[in-house]
């Protein structure tokens, strides 16, 4: 059931760019969505159909860029991408460090839309 | 018009409303020093005993709400409700996880001004709860030990976004092959200033623990 929310509020930004750009027909999405997103590309497309069923979106493509797990050393604030599904330590390349704060890897991201 | 393909510029996230409904909650109940917990964990790891232990033990000392959380079902408010304390059930219709949206609408049929605590009581999952922020001042999550000491590796971010863990039926250990060393370090791993609790909600072993760390919560509040 989460796919159905999430790609609900996604359709809501769209729909409301194609509004202000008085689009006719929406032909691609373009979004990014974060590493720690559980959503499969294949699932988020079939909700996205179902939910788009006869308006301006019907048909659209869904283009999703994955964004890796960012974190931000806590004691020498260099960034850093991180791998937390691998069971090893995260740790800061610069310093060395464990403290960490998550700074992107959540997100569902609306970048653009090709539309007619 | 043309039937040329443009390209929109849009920038713009989907958890941006949610984001902000859960801020304002956020500044509202600290307003009105009255502390929201945002209790998450899988079906059946205990979330509803350990919010009983935590009224038993804190009854007398705050002034306690719940909100239970369920996608169809009236069991977990009426069990509380027993304990003696305001408790609301709202039914999520089906959606996985409590949103801000829903938080707000709860609290609007609590008392919330005369509650020093309210325990929202999410939706049984690992995955989504983690997503939508709730306005909660912190979130707990719980991980049985039957569920396995894996779990920190298969849902990272709801371990990333809770500020307390509590590890609950240590009863079952000796039964299981959960190692709670291990399970620490994957945790801490992922959030090294989550606070982990091991308690057994059938035997009470740890649990006054968890209720010190949440008083000193509520009252730093």
């Amino acid at each position: 059931m989460h796919e159905l929310p999430v790609i609900n509020s996604i359709l809501k930004v769209v729909m409301k760019h194609a509004v202000m750009n008085n689009v006719n027909k929406v032909v691609a999405v373009h979004l990014q969505v974060g590493e720690l997103s559980d959503l499969e590309d294949k699932w988020m497309q079939q909700y996205f159909d179902y939910l788009t069923k006869g308006g301006i979106a019907e048909g659209a493509r869904l283009v999703i860029e994955r964004m890796p797990v960012v974190m931000k050393c806590e004691e020498c604030g260099a960034s850093y991408e991180a791998d937390l599904k691998k069971n090893k330590k995260v740790s800061c390349p610069e310093c060395g460090s464990e403290k960490n704060t998550l700074i992107s890897g959540r997100e569902y991201f609306v970048k653009n839309l090709e539309a007619i | 018009m043309s039937d040329e393909i443009r390209l929109i510029e849009v920038k713009e996230g989907i958890l941006a409303d949610n984001d902000a409904m859960a801020k304002k909650i956020r500044d509202d109940l600290r307003k009105e020093k009255t502390f929201l917990l945002n209790l998450m964990a899988s079906p059946g790891a205990g979330k509803t005993s350990l919010v009983i232990q935590t009224i038993r033990r804190l009854k007398e000392k705050l002034r306690i709400g719940v909100m239970e959380a369920d996608i169809d079902s009236m069991v977990d408010a009426e069990k509380v409700a027993k304990e003696g304390v305001d408790a609301i059930q709202i039914r999520t219709g089906g959606f996985c996880h409590m949103d801000a949206t829903m938080v707000k609408s709860g609290l609007n049929a609590m008392d919330t001004k005369r509650l020093d605590l309210i325990i929202l009581e999410n939706v049984g999952n690992l995955v989504c709860p983690a997503e939508f922020e709730t306005g909660a001042i912190k979130n707990a999550m719980i991980l049985s030990v039957p569920e396995g000491d894996d779990k920190p590796l298969k849902y990272p971010l709801m371990f990333s976004v809770c500020h307390a863990l509590v590890i609950n039926k240590t009863d079952f250990l000796a039964l299981s092959d959960f190692d709670v060393e291990k399970c620490r370090q994957r945790v801490l791993k992922i959030n090294p200033d989550i606070q982990i609790f091991e308690i057994s909600c059938k035997t009470g072993e740890g649990v006054e623990q968890w209720v010190q760390w949440l008083k000193e919560e509520v009252e730093s509040l």
